[in-house]
């Protein structure tokens, strides 16, 4: 089985663009552009269980009284209930257990408070994070590939890529953003690289050994030969997550749901961006200071 | 015998492995610290506040940290964990908490104690206490706090109540101490004559629970600064029951899918990395136990995350291995060269992953650092086994003759494929 990856590379960048697309557009048009949870915009969430059924129009009304602002009740069930309202004080909060208690037997299974100071913070380390760990990351690999610096930037803008993709998904679906997507964020950087260092790596090993293929025959051939371990990283960790994500918990289901499609769009971003990319900024940068004029055009065998 | 001795090293290396494994799993994940989000409880974040007088210092914050420990101390909750977050932050947690809402009042109360006489003057505050305790008056069956002042503070209530006494007439409304708890009149007792000796009562309670709980926040002293509760969540104990089962689960079937792949897409070198993972597993608990680390759901989610990667450095080898053995090498060579080739990427890739987790860890608080901690560690662990315990026993189960059959292996027997045209 060999396949050839290079040579159909605008096509792999329209198809990424059309992934890409959708969430962008989604990003652009939505105010505000992400769901964003208490977390990060500050308020308060009130989980409460009934021992009895009650209908969610008895809760709404007995809300509705208090001046609350705009308050969402999901149901879970008819017994469970999750109340998101805007950042109410102590006394408030009280007064709502109070008259959710009046329509039958309950027990407060959650309170959440955040302020909204808090929320801002995340944004800020958010971005910071994902900025010093881009620019580490661009460091590591030029050291390592001997000042390939082409090798950091086309493995960083894979990344963004696939970042983008994963918050081009959240904004799309209006899936909750909570302070673990930082952590989500973070993880699928820094597990989204083994892929792309895995087909570089082997591109390292083969330029070595053959002197006399283009650089993007021997990227195409690294791809081939590196595909099943792209492919079976991915599988161990997406089971583990798809596990998680089905029977785990309710309240890291957002973090799961993120690395998830951080991961499978990570190791297809590592073939079909990264390493094209790579092998475009090469064509572009270095063959020009070779005297040898090599056909820019990658070709199959 | 000679052909036996590698099958019996082989057997009893993994009797030992199956037998520290199956020993150790059990006891340290029963004797892990659960977090909030799996045991209920409460968790809150106390923000100090800088006044345009006063900004906040260290050492206000040491202070408050103190009167917060003993605060929560005389809540009678086990394990609190208090920490400081930033310069101005503190971190509260209280697992099962039975009454959330007294624990949550107690710890926003300011407790600032102060005797003034009719002029506003304060006299003796919270500071000049020695001890409080709340009591019933056994002649009016009211609830009183009795107050013994420190060497300082009796001074200062000698001298004022001897002053009143002797500058205003018995009755006059100036011969008032009035005693305020956070700026809230409490009671407001004549002073009869001068008290010299240290002693105090205040009265004016609902009930004796009241009582006793003002003389906690007292014994335990005012905060330094003004807080307020910045973030607040309250976990019952249902909800975290159900999410400890929920994820057991999702550990138990992810940990199976992971094997049943690597033992269907690599055979024999699955059941290696099967150990390792159990290998790998008691390591990683154990530097957490011996941490003292708390597990939580995003915890856990990291660690099953750093078992799904932690195969990962099984894959990049046994693929390799495939390869090398493909290309015609033997089988003790294609091993070493295996390992020899792999490291390297594994290195970057796991250097990569722990630089990732060290910044998350760096930036990120609470929940978030948990799961960076325990996905680090399981990254860095996983390397360590990858390249010690595996590899060892890779070289063992090639000893044995009857392992050395390449099929095991995943790979066929076709002479003419050997060598492999593959150029590299």
């Amino acid at each position: 089985m060999y396949f050839d990856f290079v040579g159909h590379r605008k096509w792999w960048y329209l198809l990424s663009l059309i992934i890409l697309l959708p969430g962008l557009i989604a990003l652009a048009i939505n105010r505000p552009p992400l769901n964003f949870g208490i977390d990060f915009i500050g308020g308060n969430i009130l989980e409460i269980r009934f021992e009895q059924p009650v209908p969610v129009e008895k809760l709404r009304e007995a809300l509705g009284e208090m001046d609350l602002g705009h308050v969402s009740i999901q149901a879970a069930g008819d017994q469970n209930f999750l109340i998101r309202t805007k950042e109410l004080d102590r006394d408030k909060v009280n007064q709502v257990i109070g008259a959710l208690q009046r329509l039958g037997q309950a027990e407060v299974v959650r309170v959440d408070h955040v302020g909204a100071v808090i929320g801002y913070e995340l944004i800020v380390k958010t971005v910071i994070a994902l900025a010093i760990t881009l620019a580490m990351m661009i460091l590591y690999i030029t050291i390592r590939y001997a000042g390939e610096y082409l090798a950091g930037i086309s493995a960083i803008a894979s990344l963004l890529y696939d970042v983008l993709v994963v918050v081009g998904f959240f904004a799309l679906f209006r899936w909750e953003v909570d302070s673990t997507f930082l952590a989500a964020l973070l993880t699928v950087v820094g597990y989204a690289v083994h892929d792309t260092l895995i087909i570089f790596g082997r591109v390292k090993e083969n330029l070595h050994l053959v002197k006399k293929e283009g650089f993007a025959e021997v990227v195409n051939k690294s791809i081939n030969q590196t595909l099943r371990r792209s492919i079976n990283t991915v599988v161990t960790v997406v089971l583990v997550l798809l596990s998680l994500f089905f029977l785990g918990g309710e309240s890291t289901r957002n973090l799961v749901l993120a690395m998830l499609i951080g991961t499978v769009f990570g190791c297809y971003s590592s073939i079909f961006n990264a390493s094209q990319l790579w092998v475009d900024l090469h064509l572009l940068f270095r063959e020009q200071e070779k005297e040898v004029a090599r056909p820019a055009k990658a070709k199959a065998r | 015998m000679s052909r036996g001795r590698p099958a019996l090293k082989l057997a009893l290396f993994l009797l030992l492995v199956l037998l520290l494994v199956g020993i150790g799993l059990p006891f340290l994940l029963k004797h892990m610290r659960l977090g909030l989000d799996l045991r209920g409880g409460v968790h809150v974040l106390l923000q100090a506040q800088s006044t345009p007088e006063h900004t906040v210092t260290p050492e206000d914050m040491a202070a408050l940290e103190r009167v917060m420990r003993q605060r929560v101390d005389q809540l009678g909750i086990a394990e609190p964990l208090i920490q400081r977050e930033g310069s101005d932050r503190l971190i509260i947690e209280l697992a099962g908490v039975s009454n959330p809402e007294e624990a949550i009042s107690m710890i926003g109360k300011t407790a600032l104690l102060e005797f003034k006489t009719a002029d506003g003057q304060v006299v003796v505050t919270g500071r000049d206490l020695k001890d409080a305790r709340a009591q019933i008056n056994p002649q009016t069956q009211q609830p009183e706090i009795h107050l013994k002042f420190n060497p300082e503070g009796t001074k200062k209530f000698a001298d004022i109540t001897k002053k009143l006494s002797e500058t205003y007439p018995m009755g006059s409304p100036q011969r008032h101490i009035g005693i305020y708890l956070d700026g809230q009149l409490l009671t407001n007792p004549h002073v009869n004559g001068p008290i010299p000796d240290g002693n105090a009562v205040i009265t004016g309670f609902t009930d004796f629970k009241e009582a006793s709980k003002i003389a906690a926040l007292l014994r335990g002293g005012a905060l330094p600064v003004p807080v307020q509760i910045a973030e607040q969540r309250v976990v019952g104990p249902t909800l975290g029951a159900d999410s400890l089962a929920k994820s057991k689960q999702a550990a138990m079937v992810g940990l199976i899918l992971v094997a049943l792949f690597m033992l269907a897409m690599y055979r024999l070198p699955g059941v290696v990395a099967i150990f390792s993972l159990g290998v790998y597993a008691l390591i990683v608990l154990s530097v957490l136990w011996a941490l003292k680390a708390t597990f939580t759901l995003p915890g856990i989610a990291g660690l099953l995350l750093s078992v799904g990667m932690a195969v990962d450095a099984n894959i990049l080898i046994y693929e390799r291995l495939r390869e090398e053995l493909h290309w015609g090498k033997t089988l003790k060579a294609a091993i070493d060269s295996a390992f020899q080739h792999s490291i390297p990427i594994i290195f970057d890739c796991n250097s990569n992953s722990i630089l990732a987790a060290m910044i998350l860890y760096w930036l990120g608080s609470g929940a978030v650092r948990g799961f960076a901690l325990n996905l680090g560690l399981g990254v860095a662990t996983s390397f360590v086994t990858a390249i010690s315990f595996t590899r060892f026993l890779l070289r063992l189960i090639s000893d044995v003759p009857l392992f050395q059959d390449l099929r095991f292996y995943g790979v066929k027997l076709d002479p003419s494929l050997k060598p492999a045209k593959e150029g590299v």
